[in-house]
């Protein structure tokens, strides 16, 4: 694994039982991805790209085949080890937001940084800035049910980055957001790559998100068809 | 601590759902105290009326007295020992002679018992010094309990024609006048008794100096003598009968507490069931966020402890001084309650013991701590991708 090199996966296959069936969701997928990269998984519904990123995420254990992020091997963790991966080292942001309902703006974005025992004082400085990079600073007392669904977006965003990821892992994060919505956070995410150098990686078949993207990994039925780095 | 933070901030962030189960178990713990109170403060009412208005602080009896043996009766009676005659005197005991005898009234025949006690004694708690008021010397004076008088229709003033056999064995009769029906909460003084002056008993059954049993003060526990006709009878063996009563009542106070915990536990585990079916996803995004599943099971578990603890508090503040005001004004008890086997108790105080609270507490604390942590178990098998999505594996 070379040195800008943060995500190395290798033969990777994900099989899901169907009853005494097996679906197998990803067939011997080779990539990897380096520090930095804007890249999306595309390709359409089914194609296996929610499996890939969550397994990319440590969230799901491959079948078969490994996963190593910066590192780490996905399968040879347990169960606490991908737990502290995912805390220090990798944001999610999600096609529902799913931000927690009983906390405010604030305490969401504050949550992951409680997780990493940060001081309240580190906490609040980064929780400010998060919310000044996604233009939300006036929110910090707002519920996620007083939010618009490009606010609650942003705010997921804002949670994702506040702790300074490595890699930012985005699924669908515009399939619920008009045009408009869906712009102001692709430019604020292409921003924050590009002054953070945070590696970004989508799932989307949404166009307006893959016009942004820089690197292209086309998958159709678990494998991966086309790989296009963009100049 | 951060885990107890974001418990204590989901708990009081939730809303309705935090305040539901709050005041359902809050209210199945002041209802628990409520019921332990009232059958602690029943058992120990029975207890003391059984020892103010009939055992004092123990019994001598004569050593062929056996209440339950009707046959007994007759035979039971002897000369009262020097020594506790000199008690008696002092004011430390009280004499009482008991006789089986007839009594005839609206044309029925009924057994009874006539137990002769001094009018003036003053060691158990009976208002026999009416009798005194009684000066016509061919009647004898009666007082009879309220059970008494329901069963034999007898009323205050009332004559009542009685059959008895002195000491020899001679059948006699004579005439008794109700002086008195008194409300008694000890049913042992009551049921088929008339009391009569000692002496007038003495001389209706030619038995001078003899009685069937001593009664001492409730401050006296024992008087040693050397006497092999007087037994001493204890508090214990005394009240063996009650208590084994109580114990079985108390099978009922204990199914009470268990079921009102089971309902309140219900409630928290019901509760508990929705919010992890309801919150799948919130717990995905949590380890998503990098909390492990032993964290969200400690987390959902503290939630659960946090609103036991909550409840103890809400219980404390409207069910203490609910309470308190119950423990000291008394509840007043419908007339159906009158037959039971118990002593009449017309106002129940209820009685509550810091043992009572701090057991009920800790016994509600922990079953909400286990009920909070049993439906948890399924976030074990919950993979963190199926959650986000939303489902249960």
């Amino acid at each position: 694994m070379g040195d800008s090199q943060i995500i190395q996966i290798s033969n990777l296959v994900k099989d899901y039982a169907m009853g005494k069936q097996f679906f197998r969701a990803l067939h011997d997928v080779n990539l990897s991805i380096n520090t930095g990269e804007f890249c999306g998984l595309v390709g359409p519904s089914g194609s296996g790209k929610t499996t890939l990123l969550n397994i990319i995420g440590a969230l799901d254990n491959p079948t078969g085949g490994d996963i190593i992020i910066m590192n780490n091997s996905i399968k040879d963790l347990k169960n606490k080890q991908a737990a502290k991966l995912r805390n220090e080292s990798i944001g999610f942001i999600f096609q529902t937001y799913n931000l927690l309902p009983v906390y405010t703006v604030f305490e969401n974005v504050e949550f992951p940084l409680l997780l990493l025992k940060k001081s309240k004082k580190e906490r609040e400085e980064a929780v400010m800035r998060a919310l000044e990079w996604v233009g939300l600073s006036d929110k910090v007392n707002s519920r996620p049910n007083q939010l618009s669904g490009g606010e609650s977006q942003r705010v997921a965003v804002a949670r994702a980055m506040v702790k300074l990821p490595r890699i930012v892992l985005a699924d669908e994060p515009t399939a619920n957001l008009d045009a408009a919505n869906s712009h102001n956070i692709l430019q604020t995410m292409l921003k924050l790559n590009l002054e953070l150098k945070t590696t970004f990686i989508f799932a989307t078949h949404d166009e307006k998100v893959i016009r942004y993207l820089r690197r292209k990994v086309a998958l159709s039925d678990g494998n991966v068809i086309n790989d296009i780095i963009m100049n | 601590m951060l885990l107890l933070k974001l418990a204590f901030r989901n708990i009081t962030h939730a809303g309705v759902r935090t305040w539901l189960n709050i005041i359902v178990l809050s209210f199945a713990f002041v209802l628990i105290v409520l019921t332990e109170g009232l059958y602690d403060g029943m058992l120990q009412q029975v207890r003391d009326a059984e020892i103010d208005s009939n055992i004092g602080g123990g019994q001598f009896w004569q050593k062929d007295y056996d209440p339950y043996n009707p046959f007994s009766i007759e035979l039971s009676h002897s000369e009262i020992p020097a020594n506790l005659k000199m008690e008696i005197e002092k004011g430390n005991a009280t004499a009482v002679l008991i006789t089986s005898a007839s009594i005839f009234p609206r044309n029925h025949i009924q057994s009874v018992q006539f137990k002769g006690i001094d009018p003036d004694q003053k060691i158990v708690n009976l208002p026999v010094y009416i009798l005194k008021n009684e000066t016509d010397s061919s009647i004898i004076p009666g007082i009879i309990g309220s059970r008494m008088a329901k069963s034999t229709g007898l009323q205050a003033d009332d004559i009542v024609s009685a059959r008895w056999r002195n000491i020899n064995g001679t059948f006699d009769a004579g005439d008794i006048k109700i002086i008195k029906v008194i409300n008694t909460e000890v049913k042992s003084i009551d049921n088929d008794q008339i009391w009569i002056p000692l002496k007038k008993l003495r001389d209706m059954m030619q038995a001078p100096q003899q009685a069937t049993l001593i009664i001492l003060n409730k401050n006296i526990s024992e008087i040693p003598i050397n006497n092999s006709e007087w037994i001493f009878k204890d508090h214990k063996y005394l009240l063996k009968y009650l208590n084994e009563n109580i114990d079985r009542k108390r099978i009922y106070s204990t199914f009470m507490f268990v079921l009102l915990i089971g309902m309140a536990l219900l409630a928290v585990f019901d509760t508990q069931v929705l919010a992890i079916f309801k919150r799948r996803k919130e717990i995905g995004t949590l380890m998503a966020l990098g909390m492990t599943k032993w964290d969200v099971i400690v987390l959902y578990t503290l939630e659960g402890c946090i609103m036991g603890i909550l409840s103890f508090i809400a219980g404390f503040l409207y069910g203490f001084p609910l309470l308190t005001y119950l423990a000291k004004k008394g509840i007043v008890l419908p007339q159906i309650i009158e037959n039971t086997q118990f002593s009449i108790l017309r106002i129940l105080y209820p009685k509550y013991g810091l043992k009572l609270y701090v057991l009920t507490s800790l016994i509600l604390f922990i079953s909400v701590t286990i009920v909070s942590f049993l439906p948890t178990h399924r976030i074990t098998k919950l993979k963190p991708s199926d959650a986000l999505k939303g489902k249960l594996t």
